[in-house]
């Protein structure tokens, strides 16, 4: 620890009050401070985009371990970015029933429109590119992640078409909380209870929560 | 009276907005768990589902009640007994081609916080984690809605329902790994550390989270348990005509026409799952072959469709059930290209401990590209058949390798006509099949 914390400050100083709580309560619902390593990273994750090797040693030092061990838990996990990424992280899956599905061609079409491969990001900082095993999605294959919200049935066209409307703005909450909510703006603009129906065509998250609850 | 339900696991689920705790009462929610806490002892409880026949769902088939047997109890006040015990919930769903727990979790949340209390109760655990994948984030609002309305209404916390039990329950948001839902794995990354399995002895029912006792089952394993104490051992046999008793949520996906997942009778046929729920093959395609239960499971053919989807069946045609998602290969898809994917799947998930695994499936996948280009001769076909070999059961630290290798040798067995027409017209036939 005498090591890490010369070349580091102090880790009160790195870390949000706002970190630092969420932290705590998750080393507090467990016996060991280190077996919240990996929801800690999510946390710093959550509110900075990424891992820094500086967010690292403050994680590390909070949980008093080794910032080496933290590394080999950071590294190990799929959803931890050790690189700076951009605002948007899409994960496409590549598994067996996407690629069944033909995901192949969305993934030209994404690489195509974007610019990028898979681990790059858009030179204004907007989209990384990145797989994802098995989304558990295979019912509406091809399917991709995008923040929280699934993007099921995609095609090539329909693919881009969201990711352009993400460049615009468009939400990547949680995909059917974010309907309810966007529901309820769009009742609250054109003052009709909320409803499907009322939903604006152009809207990808009625279209998605649509789709995603029709089918059962 | 109630009519006992046949489709127990799923007549409560609601996609679109979950019952909240009062609705989920309502519909007759908590009344296993009610029956267990306040008429039954632990050992009656045990006995129940040890007599109800559940076998785990995850994948193995494990009976629940043998599971949970093999966990010490022990007197009040017994200078031996452990401080704490655990149980925890594997909804780590990353089995490609499978998707049935995420129907439980976003679903009908409340129906696994009942299972919980009713299987920590059994055997003694007063904390529990839900260990669920880090992709599934509707998930993740709603059981942990779910866990705040279950606390509020002293479903969960102290003296539960005015009894001496405690349970605490909290939801552990994994970070995304394949190896997480290996139950020793997962306890490692429950710990916050790599999840690289365990050895195996000493038994997670001895020594798991944190040295302690500690189950772990499967979702739709312990979403049983309301029902089975609600309607007992012989309603869960009743339930279906097969040698394993209850329901089993199916699933079909690849080129089918109606995707999904039902709940059926355990031993439907393959038929049943693939042609009655999921609608056949989409026009123009034709079933070439079907992997059973998730990617870890060995091929099988159009010849198999009528083989009842139970443990005993699938094992004597040559696979293993596994999860019971269907991921169907089409005769426009090329089986070597469909092997090589699962394969990339699983070095890419590999934890690297051994190096059967490690090296093992990297191998395989250089094969298996060289192959689906064209460039492979007919040595490879002998390398791939080695590489199962060095890849199997007892020369691998966990079940990763092995799994891999189940496709890939069903594979070589079923298409290796396919196989070696890649190798003699150096290109693959199948090009252009989408």
């Amino acid at each position: 620890m005498q090591i890490i914390n010369t070349i580091t400050p102090d880790y009160r100083s790195y870390l949000s009050k706002e970190e630092m709580a969420a932290i705590e309560h998750e080393a507090s619902i467990m016996e060991t401070r280190e077996a919240a390593g990996i929801e800690a990273l999510k946390v710093v994750q959550k509110h900075r985009g990424w891992i820094s090797d500086d967010s690292l040693y403050a994680i590390a030092q909070m949980l008093n371990m080794s910032a080496a061990e933290l590394e080999g838990v950071a590294t190990f996990y799929n959803l931890i970015y050790r690189q700076k990424v951009g605002r948007y992280v899409i994960h496409i899956c590549n598994s067996i029933s996407c690629h069944l599905s033909g995901y192949q061609q969305v993934l030209q079409a994404i690489k195509a429109h974007l610019g990028i491969d898979y681990g790059q990001t858009t030179a204004d900082g907007m989209f990384t590119l990145l797989s994802n095993a098995c989304l558990g999605g295979c019912d509406k294959a091809p399917v991709m992640m995008i923040g929280e919200r699934h993007y099921e049935y995609l095609t090539p066209e329909k693919a881009v078409e969201i990711l352009e409307k993400i460049a615009a703005g468009a939400s990547t909450e949680n995909y059917l909380s974010s309907f309810l909510n966007e529901g309820d703006a769009a009742a609250d603009r054109e003052n009709k209870p909320r409803s499907r129906d009322y939903l604006d065509d152009d809207d990808v998250a009625g279209e998605i929560s649509e789709m995603e609850l029709s089918d059962d | 009276m109630i009519k006992a339900p046949d489709k127990p696991l799923t007549s409560l689920v609601n996609l679109e907005q979950p019952l909240s705790i009062e609705g989920y009462i309502e519909a007759g929610g908590y009344q296993g768990a009610e029956k267990a806490l306040h008429h039954l002892s632990r050992a009656e409880v045990l006995t129940l589902v040890e007599d109800s026949t559940l076998k785990g769902r995850g994948g193995a088939g494990f009976p629940t009640g043998m599971k949970w047997k093999c966990v010490p109890m022990y007197e009040p006040g017994d200078v031996n007994a452990p401080e704490c015990k655990y149980l925890v919930c594997n909804a780590d769903e990353m089995e490609p081609g499978t998707f049935k727990d995420r129907v439980l979790l976003e679903g009908v949340p409340h129906q696994l916080i009942e299972a919980m209390i009713i299987a920590a109760y059994t055997i003694g655990a007063e904390k529990a984690y839900i260990f669920l994948r880090g992709e599934y984030h509707l998930a993740a609002r709603r059981l942990q809605q779910a866990i705040d309305e279950a606390y509020r209404s002293n479903w969960l916390g102290e003296n539960i329902q005015g009894t001496d039990i405690h349970l605490d329950l909290y939801l552990h948001s994994s970070a995304g790994r394949y190896i997480c839902g290996e139950e020793t794995a997962l306890i490692n990354a429950l710990e916050g550390k790599r999840a690289n399995p365990r050895a195996k002895p000493p038994f997670p029912q001895f020594s798991g989270l944190f040295g302690k006792p500690t189950v772990v089952n499967n979702v739709e394993t312990l979403s049983n348990l309301p029902h089975i104490l609600k309607h007992g051992a012989d309603w869960f046999k009743g339930l279906s005509p097969d040698s394993d008793a209850g329901t089993k949520i199916y699933a079909a996906c690849g080129r089918v026409k109606t995707p999904g997942t039902w709940e059926l009778p355990m031993g439907a046929t393959i038929r049943e799952v693939l042609y009655d729920h999921g609608g056949g093959m989409l026009d123009g395609l034709k079933l070439k072959g079907l992997l059973p239960g998730g990617a870890s499971t060995d091929f099988l053919l159009p010849e198999h469709l009528d083989t009842p989807m139970d443990f005993a069946s699938i094992a004597k045609a040559g696979s293993r059930l596994g999860t019971g998602g269907l991921i169907v290969l089409d005769d426009h898809n090329c089986p070597v290209s469909m092997v090589l994917n699962l394969l990339q799947f699983f070095a890419q998930e590999s934890c690297g401990w051994c190096t059967p695994c490690r090296d093992g499936t990297p191998w395989a996948v250089e094969v298996l590209s060289r192959i689906e280009q064209g460039q492979g001769s007919l040595d490879d076909l002998d390398t791939l058949a080695k590489l199962c070999d060095f890849m199997w059961l007892g020369k691998t630290h966990c079940a990763l390798a092995p799994g891999a290798v189940e496709p890939l040798k069903s594979a070589l067995k079923y298409f290796h006509d396919d196989f070696e027409q890649h190798i003699e017209q150096g290109c693959c036939p199948y090009q252009g099949g989408h």
